[in-house]
Protein backbone atom coordinates (compact mmCIF):
# COMPACT_ATOMS: atom_id res chain seq x y z
CA UNK A 1 0.00 0.00 0.00
CA UNK A 2 0.71 3.50 -0.48
CA UNK A 3 1.94 5.66 2.36
CA UNK A 4 2.17 9.15 2.76
CA UNK A 5 3.80 10.62 6.15
CA UNK A 6 4.75 13.64 7.79
CA UNK A 7 7.81 13.57 10.05
CA UNK A 8 9.98 15.88 11.39
CA UNK A 9 13.86 15.43 11.65
CA UNK A 10 16.35 17.44 13.83
CA UNK A 11 18.41 20.62 12.41
CA UNK A 12 21.46 18.71 12.72
CA UNK A 13 23.91 16.63 9.72
CA UNK A 14 22.80 13.20 8.98
CA UNK A 15 19.27 13.44 10.13
CA UNK A 16 17.12 12.68 6.50
CA UNK A 17 19.43 9.49 6.20
CA UNK A 18 17.80 8.16 9.09
CA UNK A 19 14.20 8.37 7.90
CA UNK A 20 15.17 7.00 4.46
CA UNK A 21 17.47 3.88 5.40
CA UNK A 22 14.25 2.15 7.52
CA UNK A 23 12.00 2.48 4.03
CA UNK A 24 15.19 0.82 1.57
CA UNK A 25 15.69 -1.65 4.42
CA UNK A 26 12.17 -3.20 4.53
CA UNK A 27 12.15 -2.87 0.96
CA UNK A 28 10.06 -0.33 0.73
CA UNK A 29 9.74 1.35 -2.29
CA UNK A 30 9.99 5.63 -1.80
CA UNK A 31 7.99 7.63 -4.17
CA UNK A 32 8.74 11.25 -3.21
CA UNK A 33 10.48 13.09 -0.33
CA UNK A 34 9.83 17.06 0.35
CA UNK A 35 12.56 18.37 2.78
CA UNK A 36 11.49 21.61 4.03
CA UNK A 37 14.67 23.22 4.76
CA UNK A 38 13.42 26.71 4.97
CA UNK A 39 10.11 25.60 6.99
CA UNK A 40 11.02 25.27 10.56
CA UNK A 41 8.85 24.46 13.23
CA UNK A 42 8.72 26.31 16.73
CA UNK A 43 9.99 23.16 18.11
CA UNK A 44 12.72 23.88 15.96
CA UNK A 45 12.51 20.66 13.92
CA UNK A 46 12.93 20.68 9.92
CA UNK A 47 9.25 19.07 8.34
CA UNK A 48 9.33 15.96 5.76
CA UNK A 49 6.88 14.65 3.76
CA UNK A 50 7.45 11.54 2.75
CA UNK A 51 5.49 9.00 0.42
CA UNK A 52 6.16 5.29 -0.11
CA UNK A 53 5.40 2.01 -0.78
CA UNK A 54 5.34 -0.55 2.04
CA UNK A 55 3.57 -3.90 2.34
CA UNK A 56 1.19 -3.56 5.48
CA UNK A 57 2.97 -5.57 7.86
CA UNK A 58 5.91 -3.82 8.05
CA UNK A 59 4.48 -0.16 8.44
CA UNK A 60 4.74 -0.97 12.38
CA UNK A 61 7.94 -1.58 12.34
CA UNK A 62 8.89 1.61 10.29
CA UNK A 63 7.77 3.97 12.34
CA UNK A 64 9.22 2.09 15.61
CA UNK A 65 12.30 2.06 13.73
CA UNK A 66 11.91 6.19 13.01
CA UNK A 67 11.20 6.30 16.97
CA UNK A 68 14.20 4.63 17.91
CA UNK A 69 16.71 7.46 15.93
CA UNK A 70 14.74 10.80 16.98
CA UNK A 71 12.58 10.81 14.01
CA UNK A 72 9.01 11.87 15.18
CA UNK A 73 6.30 11.28 13.18
CA UNK A 74 3.55 13.69 13.25
CA UNK A 75 1.05 12.32 10.95
CA UNK A 76 0.86 8.70 8.69
CA UNK A 77 -1.92 7.75 6.08
CA UNK A 78 -2.34 5.33 3.35
CA UNK A 79 -2.37 7.19 -0.02
CA UNK A 80 -5.25 6.34 -2.08
CA UNK A 81 -6.17 9.13 -4.30
CA UNK A 82 -3.48 10.04 -5.91
CA UNK A 83 -5.16 12.48 -8.72
CA UNK A 84 -6.64 16.00 -7.57
CA UNK A 85 -8.47 17.93 -10.05
CA UNK A 86 -11.30 20.57 -9.95
CA UNK A 87 -14.37 21.27 -12.09
CA UNK A 88 -16.96 24.29 -12.55
CA UNK A 89 -20.73 23.90 -12.58
CA UNK A 90 -22.90 26.33 -13.40
CA UNK A 91 -27.04 26.45 -13.21
CA UNK A 92 -29.52 25.20 -11.03
CA UNK A 93 -27.16 23.53 -8.43
CA UNK A 94 -29.06 22.97 -5.41
CA UNK A 95 -32.45 22.66 -6.59
CA UNK A 96 -31.27 20.11 -8.86
CA UNK A 97 -30.33 18.38 -5.78
CA UNK A 98 -26.59 18.73 -5.14
CA UNK A 99 -26.30 15.83 -2.79
CA UNK A 100 -27.13 13.62 -5.69
CA UNK A 101 -24.72 15.01 -7.53
CA UNK A 102 -22.25 14.29 -5.34
CA UNK A 103 -23.86 10.55 -4.28
CA UNK A 104 -23.12 10.15 -7.71
CA UNK A 105 -19.49 10.42 -7.92
CA UNK A 106 -18.74 9.57 -4.18
CA UNK A 107 -20.55 6.26 -4.77
CA UNK A 108 -18.09 5.26 -7.49
CA UNK A 109 -15.73 4.11 -4.86
CA UNK A 110 -12.65 5.45 -7.06
CA UNK A 111 -12.89 8.95 -6.49
CA UNK A 112 -14.61 11.07 -4.02
CA UNK A 113 -15.99 15.22 -4.07
CA UNK A 114 -13.58 16.61 -1.02
CA UNK A 115 -14.34 20.11 -1.38
CA UNK A 116 -17.22 22.28 -2.77
CA UNK A 117 -17.49 26.48 -2.76
CA UNK A 118 -21.00 27.39 -3.75
CA UNK A 119 -21.73 30.89 -5.15
CA UNK A 120 -25.06 32.06 -5.01
CA UNK A 121 -25.83 35.58 -6.01
CA UNK A 122 -29.51 35.78 -6.16
CA UNK A 123 -32.21 33.13 -5.56
CA UNK A 124 -33.37 33.29 -9.81
CA UNK A 125 -30.30 33.54 -10.92
CA UNK A 126 -28.01 30.63 -11.98
CA UNK A 127 -25.36 29.32 -9.09
CA UNK A 128 -21.99 28.64 -9.70
CA UNK A 129 -19.66 25.65 -7.81
CA UNK A 130 -16.26 24.95 -7.43
CA UNK A 131 -15.78 20.74 -6.74
CA UNK A 132 -12.55 19.22 -5.72
CA UNK A 133 -12.44 15.74 -6.94
CA UNK A 134 -10.18 13.46 -5.89
CA UNK A 135 -10.28 10.20 -7.89
CA UNK A 136 -7.67 6.93 -7.28
CA UNK A 137 -6.19 7.01 -10.51
CA UNK A 138 -5.93 9.10 -14.01
CA UNK A 139 -8.53 6.90 -15.88
CA UNK A 140 -10.61 6.95 -12.90
CA UNK A 141 -10.34 10.84 -12.94
CA UNK A 142 -11.20 11.03 -16.51
CA UNK A 143 -14.32 8.56 -15.54
CA UNK A 144 -15.65 10.39 -12.38
CA UNK A 145 -15.48 13.73 -14.65
CA UNK A 146 -17.44 11.77 -17.75
CA UNK A 147 -20.06 10.55 -14.56
CA UNK A 148 -20.64 14.33 -13.86
CA UNK A 149 -20.95 15.70 -17.30
CA UNK A 150 -23.69 12.92 -17.60
CA UNK A 151 -25.31 13.78 -14.28
CA UNK A 152 -24.87 17.45 -14.97
CA UNK A 153 -26.40 17.31 -18.51
CA UNK A 154 -29.81 15.45 -17.18
CA UNK A 155 -29.52 18.14 -14.77
CA UNK A 156 -29.54 20.88 -17.23
CA UNK A 157 -26.17 22.49 -15.57
CA UNK A 158 -23.11 23.56 -17.62
CA UNK A 159 -20.15 21.79 -16.57
CA UNK A 160 -16.35 23.58 -17.50
CA UNK A 161 -13.73 20.39 -16.80
CA UNK A 162 -9.80 21.94 -17.46
CA UNK A 163 -8.11 21.15 -20.46
CA UNK A 164 -6.14 17.92 -21.40
CA UNK A 165 -2.99 19.14 -21.16
CA UNK A 166 -1.23 20.47 -18.73
CA UNK A 167 2.17 22.16 -19.27
CA UNK A 168 4.34 19.45 -21.26
CA UNK B 1 11.44 44.06 -65.81
CA UNK B 2 13.76 41.88 -63.63
CA UNK B 3 14.57 38.75 -65.19
CA UNK B 4 12.58 36.13 -63.91
CA UNK B 5 9.87 38.03 -62.94
CA UNK B 6 6.15 36.31 -62.60
CA UNK B 7 2.96 38.31 -63.75
CA UNK B 8 0.29 36.54 -61.74
CA UNK B 9 -3.21 37.78 -62.83
CA UNK B 10 -5.17 37.93 -59.69
CA UNK B 11 -9.13 38.87 -58.93
CA UNK B 12 -10.21 40.19 -55.30
CA UNK B 13 -13.86 38.71 -55.25
CA UNK B 14 -15.60 40.41 -52.02
CA UNK B 15 -14.34 43.35 -50.59
CA UNK B 16 -15.44 43.82 -47.05
CA UNK B 17 -13.02 44.36 -44.27
CA UNK B 18 -10.67 41.88 -45.16
CA UNK B 19 -10.70 42.65 -49.29
CA UNK B 20 -10.07 46.07 -48.83
CA UNK B 21 -6.75 45.00 -46.42
CA UNK B 22 -5.60 42.78 -49.58
CA UNK B 23 -5.64 45.62 -51.44
CA UNK B 24 -3.77 48.04 -49.13
CA UNK B 25 -0.89 45.21 -48.15
CA UNK B 26 -0.58 44.78 -52.00
CA UNK B 27 0.03 48.54 -52.31
CA UNK B 28 2.24 48.26 -49.47
CA UNK B 29 4.10 45.27 -50.58
CA UNK B 30 4.60 46.38 -54.30
CA UNK B 31 8.20 46.42 -54.05
CA UNK B 32 8.75 43.62 -51.58
CA UNK B 33 7.07 40.98 -54.03
CA UNK B 34 8.53 42.63 -57.35
CA UNK B 35 12.20 42.07 -55.11
CA UNK B 36 10.86 38.42 -54.68
CA UNK B 37 9.94 38.34 -58.44
CA UNK B 38 6.35 38.09 -58.44
CA UNK B 39 4.19 41.14 -59.87
CA UNK B 40 0.73 40.40 -58.44
CA UNK B 41 -1.39 42.48 -61.08
CA UNK B 42 -4.97 42.52 -59.76
CA UNK B 43 -7.34 42.78 -63.13
CA UNK B 44 -10.77 42.67 -61.50
CA UNK B 45 -12.27 43.81 -57.90
CA UNK B 46 -16.04 42.54 -56.53
CA UNK B 47 -18.09 43.36 -54.10
CA UNK B 48 -21.62 42.26 -53.90
CA UNK B 49 -22.98 45.01 -55.60
CA UNK B 50 -20.20 46.50 -58.22
CA UNK B 51 -16.52 45.69 -60.15
CA UNK B 52 -13.94 47.15 -61.36
CA UNK B 53 -11.99 45.39 -64.30
CA UNK B 54 -8.63 46.11 -65.92
CA UNK B 55 -7.00 43.17 -67.67
CA UNK B 56 -3.64 45.75 -67.34
CA UNK B 57 -4.07 46.17 -63.64
CA UNK B 58 -6.46 47.77 -61.68
CA UNK B 59 -5.86 51.00 -59.79
CA UNK B 60 -6.15 49.92 -55.92
CA UNK B 61 -5.90 52.92 -54.57
CA UNK B 62 -8.70 54.61 -56.43
CA UNK B 63 -10.62 51.51 -56.31
CA UNK B 64 -10.08 51.86 -52.42
CA UNK B 65 -11.44 55.26 -51.97
CA UNK B 66 -14.03 54.62 -54.63
CA UNK B 67 -15.46 51.72 -52.02
CA UNK B 68 -14.84 54.21 -49.14
CA UNK B 69 -16.43 57.66 -50.35
CA UNK B 70 -19.16 55.29 -53.01
CA UNK B 71 -19.79 52.44 -51.54
CA UNK B 72 -18.70 50.68 -54.19
CA UNK B 73 -15.72 49.37 -56.44
CA UNK B 74 -16.73 50.96 -59.43
CA UNK B 75 -19.48 51.06 -61.83
CA UNK B 76 -19.36 47.52 -63.61
CA UNK B 77 -22.06 45.60 -63.22
CA UNK B 78 -20.30 41.76 -63.27
CA UNK B 79 -20.67 39.66 -60.09
CA UNK B 80 -17.76 37.46 -58.91
CA UNK B 81 -18.95 34.58 -60.48
CA UNK B 82 -18.55 36.43 -63.87
CA UNK B 83 -15.41 37.35 -63.21
CA UNK B 84 -14.30 34.11 -62.31
CA UNK B 85 -15.66 32.73 -65.09
CA UNK B 86 -15.09 34.69 -67.94
CA UNK B 87 -12.13 37.14 -66.99
CA UNK B 88 -8.97 35.24 -67.80
CA UNK B 89 -6.57 35.16 -64.80
CA UNK B 90 -4.41 33.08 -62.81
CA UNK B 91 -5.60 34.10 -59.24
CA UNK B 92 -8.88 34.20 -57.00
CA UNK B 93 -8.54 35.86 -53.53
CA UNK B 94 -11.76 34.84 -52.21
CA UNK B 95 -12.96 37.25 -49.52
CA UNK B 96 -16.56 36.86 -49.42
CA UNK B 97 -18.81 36.62 -45.91
CA UNK B 98 -18.73 33.39 -44.48
CA UNK B 99 -22.32 31.87 -44.45
CA UNK B 100 -21.86 28.95 -41.98
CA UNK B 101 -25.40 27.38 -43.09
CA UNK B 102 -25.51 27.46 -47.11
CA UNK B 103 -21.88 28.67 -47.87
CA UNK B 104 -22.98 31.61 -49.34
CA UNK B 105 -21.36 32.89 -52.63
CA UNK B 106 -18.09 31.68 -51.59
CA UNK B 107 -18.93 28.13 -52.35
CA UNK B 108 -20.09 28.74 -55.63
CA UNK B 109 -17.63 30.81 -56.65
CA UNK B 110 -14.46 28.40 -55.13
CA UNK B 111 -15.90 25.89 -57.50
CA UNK B 112 -16.05 28.37 -60.42
CA UNK B 113 -12.40 28.78 -60.06
CA UNK B 114 -11.79 25.29 -59.94
CA UNK B 115 -13.25 24.48 -63.10
CA UNK B 116 -11.74 27.22 -64.83
CA UNK B 117 -8.17 26.14 -63.32
CA UNK B 118 -7.37 28.72 -61.13
CA UNK B 119 -6.36 28.78 -58.33
CA UNK B 120 -7.88 29.68 -55.19
CA UNK B 121 -6.38 31.64 -51.69
CA UNK B 122 -9.16 33.02 -49.36
CA UNK B 123 -10.32 33.78 -45.68
CA UNK B 124 -14.05 32.48 -46.15
CA UNK B 125 -14.50 29.74 -43.33
CA UNK B 126 -18.32 28.52 -44.64
CA UNK B 127 -17.39 26.83 -47.82
CA UNK B 128 -14.85 24.43 -46.38
CA UNK B 129 -16.45 24.02 -43.19
CA UNK B 130 -19.35 22.88 -45.40
CA UNK B 131 -17.77 21.33 -48.18
CA UNK B 132 -13.96 20.83 -47.39
CA UNK B 133 -13.69 17.65 -49.33
CA UNK B 134 -15.80 18.36 -52.56
CA UNK B 135 -13.72 21.71 -52.65
CA UNK B 136 -10.21 19.97 -52.10
CA UNK B 137 -10.74 17.47 -54.36
CA UNK B 138 -12.04 19.68 -57.58
CA UNK B 139 -9.11 21.49 -56.68
CA UNK B 140 -6.68 18.52 -56.62
CA UNK B 141 -8.41 17.84 -60.34
CA UNK B 142 -7.65 20.40 -61.95
CA UNK B 143 -4.60 20.96 -60.91
CA UNK B 144 -5.80 24.15 -58.65
CA UNK B 145 -4.20 25.23 -55.59
CA UNK B 146 -6.24 25.77 -52.71
CA UNK B 147 -4.48 27.67 -49.55
CA UNK B 148 -6.72 29.01 -46.94
CA UNK B 149 -4.77 30.22 -43.61
CA UNK B 150 -6.68 32.79 -43.26
CA UNK B 151 -9.78 31.22 -42.56
CA UNK B 152 -8.29 29.74 -38.80
CA UNK B 153 -6.65 31.71 -36.64
CA UNK B 154 -6.26 35.39 -38.71
CA UNK B 155 -2.88 35.88 -38.68
CA UNK B 156 -1.67 33.32 -36.53
CA UNK B 157 -0.09 30.60 -38.78
CA UNK B 158 -1.46 27.55 -37.98
CA UNK B 159 -1.77 25.65 -41.07
CA UNK B 160 1.06 26.15 -42.83
CA UNK B 161 2.85 25.78 -39.40
CA UNK B 162 1.25 22.62 -38.80
CA UNK B 163 1.32 20.95 -42.46
CA UNK B 164 4.82 22.50 -43.66
CA UNK B 165 7.02 23.50 -41.00
CA UNK B 166 6.34 20.88 -38.74
CA UNK B 167 6.11 18.39 -41.90
CA UNK B 168 7.51 14.58 -40.56
CA UNK B 169 5.43 14.86 -37.54
CA UNK B 170 2.19 13.10 -36.85
CA UNK B 171 -0.04 16.14 -35.20
CA UNK B 172 -1.40 14.23 -32.28
CA UNK B 173 -3.79 16.75 -31.49
CA UNK B 174 -4.70 20.93 -31.52
CA UNK B 175 -5.93 22.83 -28.41
CA UNK B 176 -6.48 26.66 -28.42
CA UNK B 177 -8.58 29.86 -28.37
CA UNK B 178 -10.29 30.37 -31.97
CA UNK B 179 -12.14 33.26 -31.45
CA UNK B 180 -10.96 36.51 -30.47
CA UNK B 181 -14.24 37.95 -29.45
CA UNK B 182 -15.65 35.35 -26.78
CA UNK B 183 -11.73 35.57 -25.01
CA UNK B 184 -12.04 39.90 -24.83
CA UNK B 185 -15.87 38.82 -22.99
CA UNK B 186 -14.40 36.24 -20.97
CA UNK B 187 -10.82 38.27 -20.21
CA UNK B 188 -13.03 41.63 -19.22
CA UNK B 189 -15.73 39.19 -17.14
CA UNK B 190 -12.70 38.44 -15.01
CA UNK B 191 -11.05 41.65 -14.62
CA UNK B 192 -14.19 43.69 -13.95
CA UNK B 193 -16.48 41.08 -11.92
CA UNK B 194 -18.94 41.64 -14.37
CA UNK B 195 -21.73 39.82 -16.49
CA UNK B 196 -21.80 38.70 -19.32
CA UNK B 197 -24.25 40.92 -20.42
CA UNK B 198 -22.79 43.77 -19.53
CA UNK B 199 -19.36 42.31 -20.99
CA UNK B 200 -21.21 41.62 -24.15
CA UNK B 201 -22.45 45.16 -24.58
CA UNK B 202 -18.94 46.41 -23.98
CA UNK B 203 -17.20 44.41 -27.15
CA UNK B 204 -19.92 45.36 -29.11
CA UNK B 205 -19.49 49.14 -28.50
CA UNK B 206 -15.91 48.69 -29.61
CA UNK B 207 -16.39 46.85 -32.45
CA UNK B 208 -15.55 43.71 -31.25
CA UNK B 209 -19.00 41.93 -31.29
CA UNK B 210 -21.05 42.25 -34.31
CA UNK B 211 -24.52 43.46 -33.66
CA UNK B 212 -25.97 39.84 -33.60
CA UNK B 213 -22.94 37.99 -31.75
CA UNK B 214 -24.74 34.51 -31.73
CA UNK B 215 -22.05 33.82 -34.60
CA UNK B 216 -19.33 34.45 -31.96
CA UNK B 217 -20.95 33.60 -28.73
CA UNK B 218 -22.54 30.05 -29.09
CA UNK B 219 -18.66 28.96 -30.63
CA UNK B 220 -20.05 28.15 -34.04
CA UNK B 221 -17.21 30.50 -35.69
CA UNK B 222 -14.42 28.17 -33.58
CA UNK B 223 -16.13 25.49 -33.97
CA UNK B 224 -16.40 25.55 -38.53
CA UNK B 225 -12.62 26.59 -37.45
CA UNK B 226 -11.74 23.16 -35.98
CA UNK B 227 -13.32 21.45 -38.94
CA UNK B 228 -11.47 23.07 -41.21
CA UNK B 229 -8.68 21.66 -38.84
CA UNK B 230 -10.01 18.33 -38.93
CA UNK B 231 -10.35 17.83 -42.52
CA UNK B 232 -6.86 19.81 -43.50
CA UNK B 233 -4.62 18.48 -41.10
CA UNK B 234 -6.15 15.11 -39.25
CA UNK B 235 -8.11 14.01 -42.77
CA UNK B 236 -11.40 13.74 -41.07
CA UNK B 237 -14.25 14.51 -42.83
CA UNK B 238 -16.09 16.69 -41.09
CA UNK B 239 -18.93 19.15 -40.81
CA UNK B 240 -19.66 21.96 -38.91
CA UNK B 241 -22.49 19.29 -37.81
CA UNK B 242 -20.08 16.95 -36.08
CA UNK B 243 -18.78 19.42 -33.65
CA UNK B 244 -19.74 19.15 -30.07
CA UNK B 245 -20.57 22.89 -28.94
CA UNK B 246 -20.89 25.18 -25.98
CA UNK B 247 -20.41 28.98 -25.92
CA UNK B 248 -20.10 31.29 -23.79
CA UNK B 249 -23.21 32.94 -22.76
CA UNK B 250 -24.14 30.60 -19.54
CA UNK B 251 -21.06 31.97 -17.77
CA UNK B 252 -21.50 33.60 -15.05
CA UNK B 253 -18.70 36.32 -12.87
CA UNK B 254 -18.85 34.01 -9.86
CA UNK B 255 -17.61 30.83 -12.12
CA UNK B 256 -14.67 32.88 -13.17
CA UNK B 257 -14.19 34.02 -9.74
CA UNK B 258 -14.26 30.51 -8.29
CA UNK B 259 -11.90 29.61 -10.60
CA UNK B 260 -10.07 32.40 -10.20
CA UNK B 261 -9.38 31.23 -6.06
CA UNK B 262 -7.97 28.10 -7.28
CA UNK B 263 -5.68 29.37 -10.14
CA UNK B 264 -7.41 28.93 -13.11
CA UNK B 265 -8.90 31.21 -15.91
CA UNK B 266 -11.97 29.87 -17.70
CA UNK B 267 -11.13 29.96 -21.67
CA UNK B 268 -13.57 28.70 -24.77
CA UNK B 269 -11.32 25.62 -25.57
CA UNK B 270 -11.63 24.28 -29.05
CA UNK B 271 -10.03 20.64 -29.39
CA UNK B 272 -9.74 18.19 -32.48
CA UNK B 273 -7.90 14.81 -32.71
CA UNK B 274 -8.56 11.67 -34.06
CA UNK B 275 -11.80 10.93 -32.71
CA UNK B 276 -12.73 13.98 -31.58
CA UNK B 277 -14.04 17.58 -32.46
CA UNK B 278 -15.39 19.99 -29.54
CA UNK B 279 -15.45 23.50 -28.55
CA UNK B 280 -16.86 24.79 -24.71
CA UNK B 281 -15.86 26.37 -22.07
CA UNK B 282 -12.50 24.82 -19.83
CA UNK B 283 -10.52 25.48 -17.02
CA UNK B 284 -7.22 26.93 -17.98
CA UNK B 285 -4.40 26.75 -15.35
CA UNK B 286 -2.60 30.65 -14.49
CA UNK B 287 0.30 30.67 -16.43
CA UNK B 288 -0.28 27.67 -19.17
CA UNK B 289 0.35 29.02 -22.48
CA UNK B 290 -3.12 28.87 -23.33
CA UNK B 291 -4.04 31.17 -20.90
CA UNK B 292 -3.82 34.20 -23.08
CA UNK B 293 -6.29 36.92 -22.55
CA UNK B 294 -7.90 40.22 -24.52
CA UNK B 295 -8.82 39.51 -28.17
CA UNK B 296 -5.84 36.81 -28.28
CA UNK B 297 -6.07 33.70 -30.34
CA UNK B 298 -3.69 30.92 -29.01
CA UNK B 299 -2.94 26.90 -30.55
CA UNK B 300 -1.16 24.41 -28.74
CA UNK B 301 -0.24 21.70 -30.99
CA UNK B 302 0.80 18.78 -29.86
CA UNK B 303 3.62 16.10 -32.52
CA UNK B 304 5.50 13.20 -32.23
CA UNK B 305 8.95 14.47 -32.56
CA UNK B 306 8.54 18.32 -31.58
CA UNK B 307 6.28 17.75 -28.34
CA UNK B 308 4.20 20.39 -28.02
CA UNK B 309 4.03 23.51 -29.91
CA UNK B 310 2.35 26.75 -29.27
CA UNK B 311 1.76 30.20 -31.18
CA UNK B 312 -0.28 33.07 -30.46
CA UNK B 313 -1.60 35.87 -32.52
CA UNK B 314 -3.97 38.24 -33.75
CA UNK B 315 -7.09 36.18 -34.77
CA UNK B 316 -8.84 38.85 -36.50
CA UNK B 317 -8.83 42.40 -38.20
CA UNK B 318 -8.10 43.50 -41.77
CA UNK B 319 -4.61 43.86 -42.14
CA UNK B 320 -4.11 40.64 -40.12
CA UNK B 321 -6.11 38.74 -42.29
CA UNK B 322 -4.74 39.93 -45.29
CA UNK B 323 -0.93 39.24 -44.16
CA UNK B 324 -2.33 35.38 -44.01
CA UNK B 325 -3.54 36.05 -47.43
CA UNK B 326 -0.33 37.06 -48.59
CA UNK B 327 1.58 34.93 -47.24
CA UNK B 328 -0.28 32.23 -49.05
CA UNK B 329 -0.42 33.89 -52.40
CA UNK B 330 3.53 34.01 -51.82
CA UNK B 331 3.94 30.35 -51.27
CA UNK B 332 2.15 29.24 -54.03
CA UNK B 333 3.94 31.55 -56.65
CA UNK B 334 7.55 32.04 -55.05
CA UNK B 335 9.99 29.81 -56.85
Amino acid sequence: MRISMDVELKDIPGQLILALNPISELKGNLISVVHHHEKRTPRGTIPVQLVFEIDHEKLNTIISRFEDSGVEVIRSGEERFLEHGAIIMIGHIIHTDIQDTMDKIDSTGFAEVVDLSLSMPRIDKPSSALLKIDAVGKKEMNDAMSLLKTVAKEKDLLVIEPIETELM
Amino acid sequence: MVIGMKTIRASIIGFGAVGQGVAEVLLRKNEYLKNIGLDITVVAVADSRSAAIDPDGVDLAKVLSHKRTEGTVGSEKLTGLEIIKNIDHELVIETTPTDINAGGVGLPNMLAAFEHGRDVVTSNKGPLALKYRELAEIAKENGSNFKFEATVGGAMPIINLTRDILAGNEILSIEGIFNGTCNYILTRMMEEHASYEQMLAESQELGIAETDPTYDVEGIDAASKLVILANSIFDIDATYKDVDVTGITKITPESLMLAQDDGYVIKLIGEVKKDLIRVGPRLVPVGHPLAVGGTLNVASVQTDLAGTVTITGRGAGSIETASAIISDVISIYRT
